[in-house]
């Protein structure tokens, strides 16, 4: 594993009037790595993520992608880095079916006209390789999905631009237990595959099930990084809620995988 | 596929039956709906709201609305009529102006939608600003003018020209083929994957259909001289269906046809998606501009004029109930172009037929509110089928 973090934010601030909403952050993911960020609510988490998506600003601080610096004004800049996120909500057109929604604002084109054929194919072939294989015919509107198969879609969009680094802000948020496995292991199999992933959540067992290393916010500061295997759920609630005092003795902003 | 309950999706079927329905029953009450004549006459008076139709189905897909479109029709026309204006100084050759009315009309449009998206006034607000401020323009210069007769003859050709029937049968052919013609070049783009399979049943009884209905237009059309004006296919239909395939090809078949549906279906999803949710919004006010000015054109070619009446009747209330009843939502995100024009086909086909009744206007305005009331309550319907899963 190659020590330039994919994706590495410094002392990021960003301010909505007089809410500071993100202060001096910190924040790193390395390739191949499932980095989860959690906090409580109004933590910074959408926030931080949606500075990294092109959405806000930040106030100051650099954003470093594959170590240089880069300045994202939009959807269409983050994606061009390979970035890519799946918002928990408002993702899908419920009107659209399975392939027009895969390759929405992206349209597979020959001068402005639409190339069906290879936009189904390709659309087969990325739902395989992930393998999501409850959806019967891609050709199915997405309003007739269940939630877990919605999911798995907006995943599978994310990963189909050759991207490097999904970003998924509490993916499980409205599924039930099987479902919530499926995108589960979906979100494996993306760091299996070598993309970096950030996974937002609440939800400290799917965490622990998922990610490699764990962020955690509390009121817009980067409280400490955990790694999944030397700490415990206990810890972590404890950083969220009470907040342990920043950048704790012992675990080094880096303290990571190979260590 | 025609019938689809399972995703809510009714498609034409209902308006297809409602039209066959109407057809009959006014083949046997009324003694005069059953003629050629009457049938060209029909085509003449729907064609203009076909036109603003069209448009309105892409502005209601964007979830939005356009009142002004009854009065951009007038202003198209009104511009036509100027510029055609023999010894005014500025008399144009009719083609010629008819191009400039409809891109003021597209200009006026892009700029009510321009406040739309950018500014982030309700379309419902700007578009009725719109109607009373182009109301307010016709009136003032008619006023002054009084009627201004149009003499340009390609003006006057819009809505009035018939074709010799060796000519009509050609265009029928050639519409006979553009189905499977669009099904053969799927079939190439597609080859070497493994989709796209066709259902050769469905297509071969579409073609028969295509077939039937082509012919049988034309058939009708070319049939009994009763008067001293020739019959036969009016261009008024021609236009009617160039504008209904370039516009189904425009809205299914290219980008900007599926980020108007994306738009309407979640604007925030599109946008996230980085589609420029402003820039549809304006382009399809654009094109209801000026679609709204060719129906004007088509309208005004209908009289040879443009008086203080236009535009005529219930123009815009007839063009959005046509898109209604055709099946697009108003909500946004659902609907086909093919329904505006089923929807005006029956608006024009009932108000005609009862019109051949001898029933009196009151009438006519309460069975067309009637029909909208029921299809809009069947697309309800419908829509709370499709929300069994999901929204
Ligand atoms: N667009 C905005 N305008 C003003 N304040 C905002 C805006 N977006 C976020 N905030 C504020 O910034 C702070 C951080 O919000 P953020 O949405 O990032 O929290 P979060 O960690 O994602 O919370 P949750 O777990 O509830 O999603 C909150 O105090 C919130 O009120
Ligand atoms: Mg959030």
């Amino acid at each position: 594993m190659t020590d330039t973090p994919l994706l590495e934010l410094r002392n990021i601030t960003k301010a909505f009037g007089s809410v500071q909403a993100l202060s001096d952050v910190n924040f790193e993911v390395r390739p191949g790595e499932v980095m989860a960020l959690v906090g409580d609510n109004g933590a910074g988490k959408s926030t931080l993520v949606k500075c990294v998506a092109g959405t806000h600003a930040p106030d100051s601080g650099q954003i470093l992608f594959e170590g240089k610096e880069v300045h994202i004004h939009g959807p269409k800049d983050a994606a061009r880095l390979g970035i890519e996120v799946v918002y928990q909500d408002l993702a899908l057109c419920d009107n659209l079916d399975v392939v027009q929604n895969m390759y929405l604002g992206r349209e597979l084109n020959r001068a402005q006209i639409l190339s069906e054929a290879p936009m189904e194919q390709h659309t087969h072939e990325t739902l395989k390789t992930l393998a999501v294989t409850t959806i019967k015919s891609v050709r199915q509107p997405v309003a007739t999905l269940s939630g877990g198969q919605r999911q798995s879609v907006a995943v599978a969009r994310a990963v189909m631009w050759n991207s490097k680094l999904v970003i998924l802000d509490e993916p499980t948020a409205a599924l039930g237990v099987a479902q919530t496995e499926q995108v589960l292991a979906l979100v494996r199999r993306l760091g299996e595959q070598g993309l970096g992933v950030i996974l937002i959540s609440h939800n400290l067992h799917d965490v622990f099930e998922t990610a490699d290393r764990i962020t955690v916010l509390r009121l817009g500061r980067d409280v400490g990084i955990y790694d999944r295997r030397t700490t415990t759920q206990q810890t972590i609630v404890e950083a969220i809620t009470a907040g342990v005092p920043t950048k704790v003795a012992g675990i080094p902003a880096n303290a990571g995988a190979e260590s | 596929m025609l019938l689809d309950i399972r995703t809510g999706n009714l498609g034409p079927l209902p308006i297809i039956v409602g039209l066959i329905i109407v057809v009959v029953l006014f083949g046997f009450t009324a003694t005069n709906f059953f003629t050629s004549v009457n049938f060209v006459n029909l085509i003449q008076e729907s064609a203009g709201t076909a036109m603003l139709a069209y448009g309105v189905v892409f502005v209601l897909l964007l979830g939005e609305i356009d009142l002004s479109i009854g009065y951009v029709a007038g202003i198209g026309a009104l511009i036509v009529a100027e510029l055609q204006l023999p010894g005014s100084g500025h008399q144009l050759n009719g083609i010629l102006a008819m191009l400039i009315a409809v891109l003021a009309c597209a200009g006026i449009g892009a700029v009510q939608g321009g406040i739309i998206a950018f500014v982030g006034v309700p379309s419902f607000v700007v578009t009725l600003g719109g109607f009373l401020i182009w109301q307010g323009l016709i009136l003032n210069v008619l006023e002054q003018r009084g009627t201004i007769i149009i003499q340009d003859r390609w003006i006057n050709y819009t809505d009035l020209y018939i074709f010799s029937h060796w000519l009509g049968w050609i265009i029928a052919a050639i519409f006979t083929a553009l189905y499977p013609i669009s099904v053969l070049y799927k079939l190439i783009v597609a080859r070497g994957t493994t989709i796209a399979k066709q259902n050769w049943y469905v297509v071969g009884a579409r073609s028969l259909g295509l077939a039937v209905a082509s012919f049988g237009v034309v058939a009708i059309c070319n049939h009994g001289k009763i008067i001293k004006t020739p019959e036969g296919l009016p261009l008024a239909l021609l236009l009617v269906i160039i504008a209904f395939v370039a516009l189904t090809f425009l809205a299914k078949w290219t980008t900007f046809g599926r980020h108007v549906y994306a738009v309407g279906g979640n604007a925030e999803a599109a946008r996230r998606a980085g589609i420029s949710v402003p820039r549809i919004r304006v382009l399809v006010f654009a094109l209801s501009g000026a679609m709204a000015g060719i129906g004007g054109i088509i309208f005004a070619s209908q009289v040879n004029s443009v008086a203080l009446t236009f535009p005529p009747g219930n123009l815009l209330l007839n063009a959005i109930a046509s898109a209604v009843i055709g099946g697009v939502s108003l909500f946004g995100g659902r609907g086909e172009v093919r329904g505006a024009l089923l929807g005006a086909l029956l608006i024009g086909t009932l108000q005609n037929g009862l019109n051949t009744l001898n029933v009196s206007n009151g009438w006519i305005y309460i069975v067309t509110g009637g029909v909208l009331l029921f299809a809009v309550t069947l697309d309800t319907f419908a829509r709370r089928l499709q929300a069994r899963s999901g929204r």
